[in-house]
Parts: C-alpha cells; sequence; structure tokens
C-alpha cells in the first residue's frame, strides 16, 4: 500500500508545489505553521482542488489533472481526523461511530466496531453525546468514526494540537496502534518534533510549499537540513533493544553493539524501542571522558557541523548506533576546532524510550538518564 | 366552543386551515431560498434576498393588488392556473398563498440565521465520511437547523394567522370563503352590534398568538438542547 502525491496550486501569497511517495505505515507532513502541511492534507482528501497533480492510493487515483479525473470528496473513500475532532454534535457516540459506515460500500473491508471501541477505548462512552466529552474522548471518537469509515487512507491534521500535554499522552499511544495494528497507510500532520520522533514511519519535512527532505523517520530526523522548526527542535532517533534488566534498577538497551542505560523500562529483553535524543541534551567531548557522572557516552565521527545567525551550532555525529545530533555554540565548536571527519564523543544527558512495534506501552516521557549532568 | 357564534367559529377554523396550508407549504421553500442566500454565491443574491423580503416592508395592499394582478383569473399565473382547474382569486385557497407570502420573509430569516450558525467543518466532515452533498444536508444540516425550521414555522403561522390587509384585497372577505379571523373582526365592528363578537374573536386571536409564542419557545429550547449535543 503506497501513497503517491504531487500537488501544484498557486495562492496570492504562497505556492504550493510538493511531491512525495509514502510506503505503509505513518507518514508524517513536518513543517512549521504557513508551511502547506494542511493545505497538501485538504489537496488530498479533496476539499480543496489544485491547479496540477495527482494522488494516488496504492494506483487507485483520487484525482489527476493530467487525465482530468477528479473524485469529490465522499468518492474518496478517506478517514479524516480534523484537529478540532468535528464530531456532530446532535448525534451520540455511537451514532458518529457509525456515520461513515452507512456511506460505505458493502463490499469494503469493515473494521469490526466491537474491535476498534475496544482499540480507543470508547466501550463507555457510545450513549453519551459529544458536548459532554473531554478533549481526549472527542478525539479518540474521532479517529474510531474515521476508522469505521471503512477508508483506504487515514488523513490526521495535527489531531493532537488542540489537547494539552496530558491528553496528548493520552491519545499518543492509539496513533502506534494504529499504525501497528492496522494495515492502512496514515499522513499525518504535525509541527511537533517529539510527535513525529515517536510516530513517523516516513517523514516529508514541508517549507514554504515544498518538500525539503523525504524518507525514513530516523533518516530524516537526523539530518541536520531538516530543522524545520530551528536547531532547537532537532533531535535523533534511534532504533534500540532491550538488553537485560540489571539489579541497580537500570535497564540496558543495545543499539548497533553500542549500550545504553536508560531507568528501568516495563518491556521484556528483545523488545524493540525506539530512542529520540534531543540535540539540546548531548554534550560533546574531544577525548573519551573520564569521571564523568553520565554512563551514556557515544563514540563518533563528525559527519557535519551547521551553524546559522544565531550563537548556535547544530553537529551530527555517525555512531554505531546511528546518527546523533548535537546542539553546542559556535564559541565552543571553534574553541573546541571541531572538524567534520574528526573522532568526538557524544555524552548523553537525557532520552526518551517508546515502544516501535508494539502498541499501547507506556507513554514516551522524557526520561531524564541516570546521573544526568 | 359554544361561547363562540357558528360564524365566528367558521372564521376561526378557517384562519387555522389557512395558516397550517400556508406554513406547511411555505417551509419547504423557505428552506431551500434561506440555504441558497446563506451558503451559495449567485448573480441575482442581492435580488432574491430583496424579493424575499418585499412583503415585509410594501404595505399589505399593494401585495395583495400585486397578487389580484399576477393570480386573478385574467392575471398571467391565474390565467394559466384556471385551464389547470385551480382558482385562487375569491378562494380560501388564495387566502392561503396571501397568507404564506406575507409570513414568507419571517420563514426565510429564521431558517437562514440558524443555517449561518451550522459550521461548514460539520459538513466537511460529513463529506470526508462519504456522505453526498443531499446527504450532508439531510443528515447533518436539516437536524442542526431544526430548531430555526420550527421557530420560523410557527412566527410564519402566527403571522398567517393575522395576515389581513393582503388577503382582503386579494380575494375580499367572503363569508366562509375568505373570511378569516381578521377579516371577521374587521366585518363584524362594520355592524351595529357586532362589538361582543368582535371582542370575543378578539379574546381568541390573543389566545392563539400567545399559544403560538409559548409553543416556539418550549418546543425551540427542547429541540436546542438535542442539537447541542447535550
Amino acid at each position: 500500500m503506497t501513497l503517491s502525491v504531487h500537488v501544484k496550486h498557486s495562492f496570492p501569497a504562497f505556492t504550493l508545489d510538493a511531491s512525495f511517495e509514502a510506503p505503509p505505515g505513518i507518514t508524517v507532513l513536518f513543517g512549521r505553521s504557513g508551511s502547506g502541511k494542511t493545505t497538501l492534507v485538504n489537496a488530498v482528501a479533496g476539499l480543496l482542488r489544485p491547479e496540477q497533480g495527482r494522488v494516488a492510493v496504492n494506483g487507485w487515483e483520487l484525482f489527476d489533472t493530467g487525465a482530468r479525473r477528479w473524485l469529490p470528496p465522499h468518492k474518496r473513500r478517506l478517514g479524516y481526523i480534523f484537529q478540532e475532532g468535528r464530531l456532530f454534535p446532535h448525534l451520540n457516540v455511537r451514532q458518529n461511530l457509525m456515520y461513515g459506515r452507512w456511506f460505505a460500500p458493502r463490499d469494503a473491508p469493515r473494521a469490526e466496531f466491537g474491535r476498534v471501541v475496544d482499540l480507543l477505548g470508547i466501550g463507555a462512552l457510545l450513549d453519551r453525546r459529544p458536548g459532554a466529552l473531554s478533549g481526549g474522548e472527542k478525539q479518540r471518537v474521532a479517529i474510531g468514526r474515521a476508522l469505521l469509515a471503512a477508508p483506504r487512507l487515514l488523513l490526521a491534521d495535527e489531531p493532537l494540537a488542540a489537547l494539552d500535554e496530558a491528553r496528548k499522552a493520552e491519545i499518543l499511544p492509539y496513533f502506534e496502534r494504529l499504525r501497528d495494528e492496522v494495515a492502512i497507510p496514515i499522513l499525518f500532520v504535525s509541527h511537533s518534533a517529539a510527535e513525529v520522533a515517536r510516530l513517523a514511519t516516513t517523514v516529508v519535512a514541508l517549507e514554504a510549499g515544498r518538500v525539503t527532505r523525504a524518507g525514513p523517520a530516523a533518516e530524516v530526523l537526523a539530518d541536520p537540513a531538516v530543522t524545520p522548526l530551528g536547531a532547537r527542535a532537532a533531535g535523533a532517533v534511534l532504533e534500540a533493544v532491550v538488553l537485560r534488566h540489571a539489579e541497580d534498577g537500570l535497564t540496558e538497551l543495545g543499539a548497533g553493539g553500542l549500550t545504553l542505560v536508560v531507568p528501568r523500562l516495563d518491556a521484556a529483553p528483545g523488545t524493540a524501542m525506539r530512542l529520540r535524543i534531543a540535540a539540546h541534551d548531548v554534550i560533546l567531548s574531544r577525548e573519551a571522558p573520564v569521571g564523568l557522572s553520565a554512563l551514556n557516552i557515544l563514540p563518533g565521527t563528525i559527519q557535519d557541523i551547521r551553524s546559522g545567525d544565531g550563537p548556535g551550532a547544530l553537529v551530527s555525529l555517525d555512531t554505531a548506533a546511528g546518527r546523533v545530533l548535537a546542539r553546542i555554540t559556535r564559541r565552543s565548536a571553534q574553541a573546541m576546532g571541531l572538524e567534520p571527519g574528526q573522532v568526538c564523543h557524544a555524552v548523553v544527558k537525557s532520552v526518551a524510550v517508546a515502544p516501535d512495534d508494539v502498541g499501547g506501552g507506556p507513554g514516551m516521557s522524557g526520561l531524564r538518564g541516570p546521573g544526568s549532568a | 366552543m359554544d361561547w363562540l357564534g357558528p360564524e365566528e367559529t367558521q372564521a376561526l377554523l378557517l384562519s387555522l386551515r389557512v395558516s397550517l396550508w400556508a406554513t406547511l407549504l411555505g417551509l419547504p421553500l423557505a428552506v431551500f431560498v434561506a440555504y441558497a442566500l446563506a451558503r451559495w454565491r449567485f448573480p441575482g443574491h442581492a435580488l432574491l434576498n430583496g424579493l424575499v423580503h418585499l412583503p415585509l416592508i410594501l404595505p399589505p395592499v399593494v401585495t395583495g393588488y400585486l397578487l389580484l394582478l399576477t393570480f386573478g383569473t385574467k392575471g398571467p399565473v391565474g390565467a394559466v392556473l384556471q385551464d389547470w382547474g385551480i382558482v385562487l382569486a375569491f378562494r380560501w385557497t388564495g387566502a392561503a398563498l396571501a397568507a404564506g407570502i406575507m409570513a414568507f420573509p419571517l420563514l426565510v430569516r429564521a431558517i437562514r440565521l440558524s443555517i449561518e450558525a451550522v459550521d461548514p467543518k460539520l459538513e466537511q466532515a460529513a463529506g470526508t465520511l462519504g456522505a453526498s452533498r443531499l446527504m450532508v444536508f439531510l443528515t447533518v444540516t436539516l437536524p442542526l437547523i431544526l430548531p430555526g425550521i420550527v421557530a420560523g414555522g410557527i412566527l410564519g403561522f402566527a403571522k398567517a394567522m393575522g395576515e389581513f390587509g393582503a388577503t382582503i384585497t386579494f380575494v375580499s372577505n367572503i363569508p366562509g370563503q375568505t373570511r378569516t379571523l381578521p377579516s371577521a373582526i374587521y366585518a363584524f365592528l362594520q355592524v351595529p352590534g357586532g362589538d361582543a363578537a368582535a371582542f370575543r374573536l378578539v379574546l381568541v386571536a390573543v389566545a392563539v398568538a400567545m399559544a403560538a409564542l409559548l409553543l416556539s419557545e418550549w418546543v425551540g429550547r427542547r429541540v436546542a438542547r438535542r442539537v447541542a449535543g447535550q
């Protein structure tokens, strides 16, 4: 199941010209507000009619200006999860969930009602009205409503942006479950680096209506050129496996032959995990550091150093575990004489951990590494 | 209703029949026109809006006279209708037409306001879930504007009950045929000793108006609660 998008449309102040291909899983459109993310999703949904372009889901064309093909939104078989939920206020939760099913073709592969309700934990809400739901509950119902419409593609336009941190933590695991348990590709709009790191299979970075980078999440996020939100939000994603739980309450993770230590995780040895290391949580050292409280030290080679107008610089380091980003000041980069090709050590102050393949795990909280600096 | 004389009862029942038909037939058209005015941009938008509101600001006599010119047996529309066996002039059906046209602006205004209050984003969401435009209207827009339709309908019904000027000009004041409640009150006041009958009908008019008002508030509140999702 692949998604192929090519859209070109001119607005008075801005031109959208974006193309990308996405494999199964969650494809995150990532970029700051005004970069054209929502416009692009609306074009896929048919809420905007672009001047030029073609969008196809697994070869099934939603529109193709070249072939003069245009399906109206209601014939596209999409599930669109909006930022504000948009539940129908005059219907109860059950009727909201069933709404899309009334219009789905009889022979469409249907998600089983009970399974979706279980997946989203909304069984107790079925007879309530949307007015009596919390923000997080509304959004879970909205996800269910989209899923039950038997869609070929799920669209989610910043579905978490209107929620506070606690509610976000409540919803995120459900999207992980969708990614891992439901075979429908998901196009997900976000401007949050943490969400992207946690959810994305593929990342499409947008800037001023253009795709600046597209590819597998780990690759794109570790590219210092892709900092749509500035170096502040930069961070690298590493794949790791739980090795063992030590007696002192720590869990050891293996990544590319290197060992990382985090506070005890509730996961069996062998479980695949996704680590996010924010660039501002990494310190660099030319020598192998000694006498330091930090436990996670990754040796590597400097691949690239980038600096903008500000005092900061973003250094990317190739380690055996994967690419790690470090945000340091230009002054220290100069004082240390850092250059590409040099061997360097990344001292990691904090690692965020989330389960990679198995959904429904604990939220990806910003676990501070033991003995943090 | 023993305390009402036969003529008075006749006028009341006729008024109820005329107003009911005027409202029932006016509502679907009013919903369509209100939707067009609220949601569509087309050439002639302002003209249509003006036309709909005309009966509200024209002297009712003028509206009645224009109706007579158009729908009278010699009028351009009336002549055609007569060929099909439909006669409006000096019939209760004509009274219903006059009442309907006078009530129409009130129907449209109430319904248009409620349509403008419906978030188009909800209709968009319904579209992405597979509902065609007609189904979006039937399953989302229509239920959500129900309070406006009910309020407009009751207001329009009350207006139709009280319609006098256009009715008497268009269909005259024929007992049993076009003598509605207001026409009857007017007629009783023209004859010596008719004051008592006129006063009884005035009481009826006040009671009907109050009942309509209270009913519309009650239904409106109920439907609004339902639609607000609580």
